[in-house]
C-alpha cells in the first residue's frame, strides 16, 4: 500500500491553495493513500507503446475568426464580486 | 391523473385543442413541487414568477406559426448549468450566492425551443459524487424509497422527473452522473456523445469527460429534448461539427437484425444477481424483437474506475482553481494576505469530497508523479477506447446493466470513497471512450427499487441507441411504473 504522509498532504494542500488542519491532514492522508493504492492497479498493464488519449474526438486546433466581440458591461461583471471599489475588484494587500 | 403522464406530443395536442393552457402545465409543476418537494428535496431554487410570465406570453403565441419544439414544456435544470439571473450554485457553498450574468448555450436553446425553466436541481457539489449526498444544501431522496439515495451526481434531476415534479430535466454526466440516477429513480437518462451538446456555461468538472444530457419519463420525450439542445456551438471548441439527425424518426420500433454485444465483464461477480437477471430478461425481449445477442469482452473495463479518478480529479484540480474568492462567489473573512485569502476561502467554501479530488488531482499532476499517474491513466484510456472501437466494428450497440446494484441507503457509503466510486464501474468506460449511453427502466428489484438497462452506441449514433431503447420500452411496461409519494 502506498503511504501518503501528512507532510505530503500538507504540501499538496498548499499547492492547491487549501488551508488544512492537522486532523484533516491525517484523515486525507489515509483516504488519499488508499485511493492511490487502488489507482496503482493500472501498473498491471504494459502501456509502453500506447499513445495517451487527451481527447476522444479527432479534432485539432479549432479556431474562430480573430475578431473582437462585445464585452460584458462593467456593472454586470462586478455584480458577483465579493468586494469592489471604483469599478475594480478589491483584494487584500498583495505587497507588504 | 397528472398531466405529466402524457408525453410531449400528447401535451402539445392538448394545448392546440385548447383543453389545457401553458399556464396549466407550469402550475402543475409548482403544485406537485409544493406537495412533494419538502420530502424529495430535488429543487434548490425555483423561478415561479418568471415561469408563469413566460407561460402567459407563450400562450399568446399558440396560434402563431413557428413554435419551438419544446413549446410550453416545463424543464428542471441541474444547478451546474448556468442560467442568467437565476442563482446557480453547483450545490457548493463557494457559489452559494452566484447570480449568473450570462446563459449557458443549453439554457439559451431551451428558451429558443419555447421550454419553460421551472427551477434548479440539486446535485453532488461540482458533480462529484454518486448519491447527491455531497450537496452543501440538501439531501435529495429517492422518490421510490425516501430512505435511499436518488443516485448522483444529477440526483435532483432524476428525482424531480420520477416524482412527477417536471416531465423534463437536464443533467450532466462525467462518469455516469445522468445514467446512474436515472437507473436508481426509474427514468430515462442519456449521456450524449462527447461533443454532441455544447458545454458552454456548464460549470466544468472534468472537461474531457463532461456532457450535458436529457432526463425524461420516456424515450420519445428524451429524443425531443436532445434534439433541442444538440449541435455545434462556436462558444465551445470541443462541440462537434457533426450533423444532428432527426432523432424522432429513429423511433421505429424495428430492431430486426440489429447486433447486440453484451460484455461478460458487465455480467460478472461484482454485479448483483437480480440486476443480471433483469438484463437477461431484457435481452430476451430484444431477441424477441429480432435482434441478435453475443457475449463479448471489454478486457480493460475493470481499469475504468482507477483511470477515471486519476483523469477526472486531475482535470478538476485545474478547473476548480478559478474559485478563489476574488471575482465572484464566497470570500473568507479575516485573511491576512492574498494567499491566505485563497486558502481560507477554498477551505471554507469546498466540501470534503471536492477537496479530496482537488488534492488527488494536484498530487497526480505534481512534479515526479505526472508520468506515473496522469500519463499512465491517459494511456489506459486509449486501451479502454480501443475496446469499444473493436466491438463497434461488428456490433450496433453494447447492452448491460447501468449499475451493479439498485439504490442504497442514505449514509451507507458516504464515508468510504472507494466503495462509492465502485458504483460507477459500468458507466465510467462510456465517458472515457466518449460514446453515447442511455439508461432505461428495466423493472424493480425485490425491494421495490428501480433497475436500469444501459444501451451504449457508436460515436454520434444516438439514433440507434434511441431506437433500441424505444423498442425495448414499447415492448415492456417498466416505464409506466410510478413511485407512491
Amino acid at each position: 500500500m502506498t503511504k501518503i504522509t501528512t507532510d505530503e498532504v500538507k504540501h499538496v494542500a498548499h499547492l492547491a491553495r487549501l488551508s488544512i488542519t492537522e486532523q484533516e491532514a491525517e484523515k486525507f492522508a489515509d483516504q488519499l493513500g488508499s485511493i492511490i493504492t487502488f489507482a496503482e492497479q493500472l501498473n498491471e498493464l504494459d502501456t509502453s507503446n500506447v499513445e495517451p488519449t487527451t481527447h476522444v474526438l479527432e479534432m485539432k486546433n479549432i479556431m474562430r475568426e480573430d475578431k473582437s466581440g462585445k464585452g460584458l458591461p462593467r456593472e454586470e461583471v462586478l455584480k458577483n464580486a465579493p468586494d469592489h471599489q471604483d469599478g475594480q475588484v478589491k483584494v487584500p494587500t498583495i505587497l507588504e | 391523473m397528472s398531466l405529466f403522464e402524457h408525453k410531449l406530443a400528447d401535451l402539445q395536442g392538448l394545448l392546440h385543442k385548447k383543453e389545457i393552457t401553458v399556464t396549466d402545465l407550469v402550475r402543475e409543476s409548482y403544485k406537485r413541487i409544493s406537495e412533494v418537494d419538502d420530502r424529495v428535496q430535488a429543487f434548490l431554487t425555483l423561478d415561479e414568477e418568471r415561469a408563469l410570465a413566460q407561460a402567459e406570453s407563450l400562450q399568446s403565441k399558440l396560434s402563431a406559426d413557428g413554435q419551438g419544439m419544446l413549446f410550453g414544456m416545463p424543464v428542471g435544470v441541474k444547478d451546474n448549468i448556468v442560467t442568467k439571473g437565476l442563482r446557480t450554485t453547483a450545490a457548493s457553498k463557494i457559489l452559494g450566492n452566484f447570480d449568473p450574468i450570462y446563459n449557458s448555450t443549453v439554457a439559451d436553446k431551451l428558451f429558443a425551443a419555447d421550454a419553460i425553466t421551472i427551477g434548479k436541481l440539486n446535485m453532488d457539489e461540482f458533480a462529484m459524487g454518486s448519491s447527491t449526498e455531497n450537496s452543501h444544501f440538501a439531501k435529495t431522496k429517492n422518490p421510490w424509497n425516501l430512505e435511499t439515495v436518488p443516485g448522483g451526481s444529477s440526483g435532483g434531476s432524476a428525482a424531480a422527473v420520477a416524482a412527477g415534479e417536471v416531465p423534463f430535466s437536464l443533467g450532466s454526466d462525467t462518469g455516469g452522473s445522468i445514467r446512474q440516477p436515472a437507473s436508481f429513480c426509474g427514468v430515462v437518462g442519456l449521456k450524449p456523445t462527447y461533443g454532441r451538446v455544447s458545454r458552454f456555461g456548464l460549470i466544468a468538472f472534468a472537461s474531457s469527460l463532461d456532457q450535458i444530457g436529457p432526463i425524461t419519463r420516456n424515450v420519445e420525450d428524451n429524443a425531443y429534448l436532445l434534439q433541442a439542445i444538440a449541435g455545434l456551438d462556436p462558444n465551445d471548441s470541443t462541440s462537434a461539427n457533426v450533423e444532428v439527425p432527426d432523432y424522432k424518426s429513429a423511433l421505429t420500433g424495428d430492431i430486426k437484425g440489429l447486433k447486440i454485444a453484451v460484455p461478460k465483464e458487465y455480467m460478472g461477480e461484482g454485479v448483483s444477481e437480480e440486476v443480471r437477471q433483469s438484463v437477461r430478461e431484457a435481452l430476451k425481449v430484444l431477441e424477441g424483437l429480432g435482434a441478435t445477442v453475443d457475449e463479448v469482452s471489454l478486457p480493460h473495463s475493470k481499469y475504468g474506475v482507477a483511470t477515471y479518478y486519476l483523469l477526472s480529479s486531475s482535470e478538476a484540480s485545474a478547473n476548480l482553481a478559478r474559485f478563489d474568492g476574488i471575482r465572484y462567489g464566497y470570500r473568507a473573512e479575516n485573511a491576512e494576505n492574498l494567499i491566505d485569502l485563497y486558502k481560507k476561502t477554498r477551505a471554507e467554501g469546498f466540501g470534503d469530497e471536492v477537496k479530496r479530488r482537488i488534492m488527488l488531482g494536484t498530487y497526480a499532476l505534481s512534479s515526479g508523479y505526472y508520468d506515473a499517474y496522469y500519463k499512465k491513466a491517459q494511456q489506459v484510456r486509449t486501451l479502454i477506447k480501443q475496446d469499444f472501437d473493436q466491438i463497434f466494428e461488428q456490433y450496433d450497440v453494447v447492452v448491460g446493466p447501468t449499475t451493479p446494484t439498485p439504490s442504497f441507503k442514505i449514509g451507507e457509503k458516504v464515508d468510504d470513497p472507494l466503495t462509492m466510486y465502485a458504483n460507477d464501474i459500468l458507466t465510467i468506460p462510456v465517458n472515457l471512450a466518449g460514446v453515447p449511453g442511455i439508461s432505461v427502466p428495466a423493472g424493480l428489484s425485490s425491494s421495490g427499487l428501480p433497475l436500469g438497462l444501459q444501451i451504449i452506441g457508436k460515436h454520434f449514433d444516438e439514433s440507434t441507441v434511441y431506437r433500441v431503447a424505444h423498442a425495448f420500452e414499447q415492448a415492456t411496461d417498466h416505464h409506466t411504473l410510478r413511485p407512491e409519494l
